[in-house]
């Protein structure tokens, strides 16, 4: 659905990452994690494209003005890489933007029991909070396994903690957790009965889906692309499908097949 | 005041709004039925159709500009079989013209997609591309010698008995040799402007930033140039034409109209304004109304100069 949305909140909590939060109409409280939103920064055309974000978190809360029922808001975690989301940055309390949401395919929880295992890297850590708070409502025990260049970029560990998540850090650089690829962390627990979800840059990923189809443990990921319309529409956000061949082309929509795809369902370099 | 008269027809395909969505830009419409009312457009135009399936090319397909984005990607779509099979039988309950878009990889292919669709209900007419910048065949090649477009024309006009849109490519020196070529063959209407090659580079990589290095621009960059061909085109030919080019709101639309245009196509508005089509044939509306006009096309090809 198309809705104007009011900005609550949008703070910086490391540099260049922001956490922005917005009202939202009933309909958001039933989306799914993993699902996305379209932002239109302004009324402009320059930028003249939404912007893609993962939901990082949705819930309800009660407005301080009285007499006020309960208000469903939504939240994006989000790293200034361009003209848009510097233009985001700059965004206050009050001001309005519209949205598109929620879009896309979710994750698939999996059944109860599983050991569920996030994996974040950098601002792909966004979808997984969201995630993680609707698998420990269910009860489910969640680790996160989450990486980035240095510790600036390792986001709301403590909000996942509060949870109960129980959380593993890997840095290029060392400056938090332990130093060098997330993946490197990871890999010692990978064991049957577990479920990966994992989100971040493409070379993550790809050695995330590896090392799940080597340990036999099933693994959803999130993609991100270029998108124009959101909608499934344009075709513009594509990747190649795992039987994906010069003379046999298999493309999936990011936008409408995804963001979420079974690891499996993907080709990987 | 009354309501004013937004009716128009295209060579006999009546509508109720001159705004129609543009080939390449609203999927097989259903994607975008939860965004806005599909029986409140003009007609809806489907994503270029071929004899096989097409898968399009490879990625990063699009990239934005300054006022406006850059796409390669090459005509991907389900094929005719599959059109039909599965796209159609929605459409047909929708109350609202569906014109098909066709292409062919050859001469021949696109008088085997034209003949495929003709007679097909819930088809209201076709409208042939010969402008794609993106794909070797199957567009840009005959959209831009007169001799090649005439011979593609004649031949899908000898399959076909619906009314026949062809749609023009900027990509030349001089449209109005286009225009005539087509209406020499025997065009019902034409629309125009598809896309202007353009390029984006990536300063960090030093490579072009989309996989086929050059790419079809769209938006509101073009407008002007959009105008200005219809114009030309409106002048020299006597065939009813559809704008394209740049259109965000009603007072766009009706810019082109201005300028020689009987209807409209919106294309990248949807994309960032999924409702956008709705919203513009709203807004000419509220402009007739406004100005006391009484019909819409008492304003088509109304530019004084």
């Amino acid at each position: 659905m198309q809705f104007k949305a009011m900005v609550l909140s949008n703070v910086e909590l490391s540099p260049g990452y922001f956490r922005m939060k917005m009202t939202a109409p009933q309909e958001l409280a039933s989306s799914a994690p993993g699902q996305f939103l379209m932002l239109k920064v302004n009324d402009a055309i320059d930028p003249l494209l939404r912007r893609p974000f993962g939901l990082f978190d949705v819930g309800s809360f009660l407005p301080e003005y009285a007499g006020c029922g309960a208000q469903i808001y939504c939240e994006i975690l989000y790293k200034v890489v361009g003209k848009g989301t510097k233009l985001l940055s700059a965004l206050h309390h009050g001001d309005l933007v519209d949205l598109l949401a929620p879009l896309g395919r979710g994750f698939d929880l999996g059944p109860a029991g599983e050991e569920k295992v996030l994996v974040g890297g950098g601002v792909g850590l966004a979808p997984l909070y969201y995630l993680a708070k609707e698998l420990k409502n269910r009860g489910e025990k969640v680790r996160l396994f989450a990486g980035g260049r240095n510790r600036d970029d390792i986001l709301c560990i403590t909000e996942f903690e509060r949870l109960g998540v129980e959380t593993y850090v890997a840095t290029d650089d060392g400056t938090l957790g332990e130093r060098g690829f997330v993946t490197q962390v990871l890999e010692p627990h990978l064991a049957p009965g577990t479920r990966i979800f994992a989100c971040g840059p493409t070379p993550m990923l790809n050695a995330v889906a590896k090392m799940a189809q080597k340990s036999g443990v099933p693994c959803q990921v999130s993609m991100e692309a270029y998108m124009a319309c959101g909608v499934g529409a344009c075709l513009g956000c594509v990747m190649k499908g795992a039987n994906h061949t010069e003379e046999t082309p298999d493309y999936r929509c990011v936008c409408k097949d995804g963001p979420v795809f079974d690891s499996f369902e993907l080709q990987w370099s | 005041m009354q309501r004013p008269d937004m009716s128009v027809a295209i060579a006999g395909i009546e509508m109720r709004n001159p705004v129609m969505t543009a080939s390449g830009t609203f999927g097989y419409g259903a994607e975008f039925a939860d965004y806005l009312n599909l029986e409140s457009i003009g007609a809806m135009i489907t994503k270029g159709l071929s004899l096989k399936p097409k898968a399009g090319n490879p990625t990063p397909r699009i990239v934005e500009t300054s006022g406006g984005m850059l796409n390669a990607i090459g005509l991907q779509n389900v094929g005719i079989d599959a059109f039909i099979d599965q796209k159609l039988p929605y459409l047909k309950n929708v109350n609202t013209p569906v014109i098909a878009n066709l292409y062919g990889n050859t001469l021949e292919e696109y008088g085997e997609v034209a003949s495929r669709l003709d007679g097909l209900a819930g088809v209201a007419g076709i409208e042939v591309n010969i402008s794609c910048p993106n794909v070797k065949q199957g567009g840009i090649v005959f959209g831009t010698d007169p001799r090649a477009a005439q011979e593609v024309v004649s031949l899908v006009k000898k399959n076909t008995s619906k009314p026949l849109i062809v749609k023009l490519s900027p990509n030349v020196t001089d449209v109005v040799v286009m225009a005539k070529a087509c209406a020499d063959a025997g065009a019902d209407a034409l629309s125009l402007i598809n896309t202007l090659t353009g390029m984006a580079i990536d300063l960090e990589r030093r490579r072009p930033v989309l996989a086929n290095v050059t790419g079809g621009l769209s938006g509101p960059a073009i407008k002007p140039v959009a105008l200005r061909m219809v114009w030309q085109v409106a002048k020299a030919v006597s065939l009813p034409i559809i704008g394209i080019g740049g259109i965000m709101t009603g007072r766009d639309a009706l810019e082109f109209m201005l300028a020689g245009a009987t209807a409209v196509q919106v294309g990248t508005a949807s994309f960032l304004d999924p409702s956008a089509a709705q919203r513009i044939a709203r807004e000419m509306e509220e402009y007739l109304v406004e100005h006391g006009i009484a019909s819409v096309r008492s304003l088509i090809g109304a530019l004084e100069v």
